[in-house]
């Protein structure tokens, strides 16, 4: 196992004119939860895209467990999980049916599988709506799967793109539960998320990006002392302004 | 490349296929209801019985002193089983009737007939003594059926009538095969059209895979699975692999249509078992226009409208419609016209499994079609992902 789950080095990504991501670097340790901030537009999930190994970084690099993104994307794949932020899944699959998928694509070996499955739709409460088409759910239950598609393999890495977007807090909860359980199976998370409280309550560390550039880095409670405001909210509106901004 | 990751993929896509309505209704109802109704509407149903034509007749020769010929002449006509017989008393009524649609053929038989035959038998050897005359025959040019079948069919009857049946057979070092002409005649159009039924079902894979492609694209389907260890390898042969075997299912579908509504094709287990293997081949030309498709269409929406631009010309050139001409050769480029053609072969001409013809089209199917998915493959890495 090498030292750091994560590493990010000088990670820049340009789409012709546009920087989404500016010289960024970060080390993300085992058993850390680690959360990145962020404006609409301000590059979280670029830099979950080139870790997810869908884009190459215009420059810089990225590994994962010591596999480089770039040259080793296979090792890369076989070690993480990923949850998109557009939550894709298959409509006319049951919700068991598009988790058990991923894990077959992981190869996890099917008795295991199936319990695993089992015990976690339980975790996340939809054990009532589990064999039901996923065309019939709620955007929340649609959610919760995609982040159990993302889990099921039972991946060294997580990388979570705002994953409880449009869940109610009861649901919410279930998912941090699940969260908190990875971190403490030593397993490296990334978890992007819009919800300062979210962040607050889950994360070891945050990166708030903004631009495309690392503004700041610390965990929480380190952010809101040195930037002398009462919550993480309060911080991220000081270092990425009031301006309202829309991803491009 | 991992089989258990293809299967998966493969199980995944053979669920939509019996879970969308709209899917399957496209790739297992519509290949039924396409035989159900073509069968219907062009005969299907008691295929395999004889075929007869309505046919007028009006002899100006009845009251000659030869009239015997063109007695025998009309009793032949009658008791060839092929013609109903239906006397008519001048030549307008009788074609007035046929441009009615109410008669397939109108056969005027001349004055002067008998005295024509009997001329024959004169001087066989001297046609420059025969009394000549023509027999009237007009046929319902509206009928694909009765134009190419009603007139050597009387001219069989005429030259039994003058020759009799044994005659054209006595004395004569060389004899002529019985052309099938009779054999012909038990074809209805169904049967005609009953080959590519088989093509026409399965063209329509192309649109399902062209949709199927571009929906998983443009909902992140696919970037999800790119996440996994899925390969591209693994995901393009279950998609391959998914197709030939609803390509397997649409040929039983077909042909358990087809024979419900009472068609029975010229061939044995041998010709069934090469028709799914042609169909499977052909499936893997549906699956490379539809990666084509999908390569250059920007949504599930405008793939529908892409795929037409591949199917059209495959439904036009290469299935059952008529070919001549500038329509022949550019049915030469339809993988369809192919398949259509080996089974025309298998089921219409009744010839053998071993004929080589069948193996060519086979060929040509299999290679067009691995050429097609390789370039959809190509296409599709290059510019699909978009």
């Amino acid at each position: 196992m090498s030292k750091s789950a994560i590493s990010i080095t000088n990670l820049t990504k340009r789409f012709d004119d546009i920087t989404a991501v500016d010289n960024l670097s970060l080390e993300i340790g085992w058993g850390e939860l680690f959360g990145i901030l962020g404006p609409n537009g301000a590059g979280k999930s670029t830099v979950i895209n080139i870790l997810s190994t869908l884009l190459d970084p215009t420059d810089g690099s990225a590994t994962i467990d010591d596999h480089d993104v770039v040259f080793d994307p296979d090792g890369v794949r076989d070690i993480i999980g990923v949850c998109p932020q557009k939550p894709a899944f298959y409509p006319h699959l049951t919700g068991e049916e598009n988790i058990t998928l991923m894990g077959e694509m992981h190869l996890v070996p099917k008795d295991v599988l199936k319990e695993r499955v089992m015990t976690m739709v339980e975790k996340i409460g939809m054990e009532e709506h589990i064999k039901r088409r996923a065309k019939d759910y709620s955007g929340g239950m649609i959610r919760r799967v995609s982040t159990l598609m993302a889990l099921v393999s039972d991946p060294k890495i997580a990388l979570l793109d705002e994953p409880t977007v449009a869940m109610d807090p009861k649901s919410r909860r279930a998912v941090w539960d699940v969260i908190r359980e990875l971190k403490e199976l030593g397993k490296a998370i990334i978890l992007t998320t819009h919800y300062m409280e979210e962040a607050a309550e889950l994360c070891d560390r945050v990166a708030i990006i903004d631009e495309g550039k690392l503004v700041a880095l610390g965990s929480p409670a380190e952010l809101i002392e040195q930037n002398q405001v009462k919550n993480l909210e309060e911080v991220f509106l000081k270092l990425t302004g009031k301006k309202l901004r829309e991803e491009v | 490349m991992n089989l258990r990751r293809i299967l998966a993929l493969v199980k995944k896509d053979l669920k939509k296929t019996h879970r969308e309505p709209a899917v399957l209704f496209l790739l297992l109802i519509f290949p039924v209801v396409l035989t159900f109704v073509f069968g219907l509407a062009f005969g299907g149903i008691g295929g395999g019985g004889t075929t007869s034509f309505d046919v007028g007749l009006l002899n100006l020769d009845a009251t000659s002193p030869q009239a015997d010929w063109s007695d025998a002449f009309t009793d032949n006509l009658t008791g060839s089983g092929v013609f109903v017989v239906q006397d008519f008393d001048d030549n307008v009524t009788g074609q007035e009737a046929l441009l009615q649609g109410n008669l397939d053929a109108f056969i005027v038989i001349p004055e002067g007939f008998g005295d024509s035959v009997e001329s024959y038998y004169g001087a066989p050897l001297d046609p420059s003594s025969w009394d000549n005359t023509t027999i009237g025959l007009y046929v319902d040019s509206g009928s694909l059926m009765a134009v190419s079948a009603v007139p050597p069919l009387v001219q069989q009857v005429l030259m039994k009538t003058i020759f009799g049946s044994e005659v054209m057979t006595v004395g004569l070092p060389i004899e002529i095969g019985s052309p099938a002409l009779v054999a012909s005649s038990t074809f209805t159009q169904w049967d005609f059209m009953a080959p590519g039924i088989f093509a026409f079902a399965a063209i329509f894979l192309t649109m399902i895979v062209a949709q199927s492609m571009t929906y998983e694209r443009d909902e992140g389907l696919l970037k999800r699975l790119r996440t996994t260890p899925v390969s591209s390898a693994d995901y393009m042969i279950s998609q391959t692999l998914t197709y030939m075997i609803i390509a397997v299912i649409q040929v039983a579908l077909v042909l358990a249509s087809a024979f419900v509504i009472g068609y029975r094709p010229a061939t044995g287990p041998a010709g069934i078992a090469f028709t799914f293997v042609i169909a499977i081949a052909f499936s893997l030309v549906a699956v490379g226009f539809g990666l084509i498709a999908a390569s250059i269409s920007k949504s599930a929406e405008v793939s529908t409208g892409v795929s037409f631009m591949f199917i059209m010309p495959q439904m036009f050139f290469g299935t059952f419609m008529p070919l001549g001409g500038a329509t022949e050769i550019i049915g030469n480029f339809m993988p369809s016209k192919y398949i259509t053609d080996a089974l025309t072969t298998l089921f219409l001409r009744g010839a053998p499994v071993t004929t080589p013809v069948i193996w060519y089209d086979l060929a040509i199917v299999s290679v067009v079609g691995v050429l097609l998915v390789a370039l959809g493959i190509y296409l599709f890495e290059k510019f699909g992902y978009r």
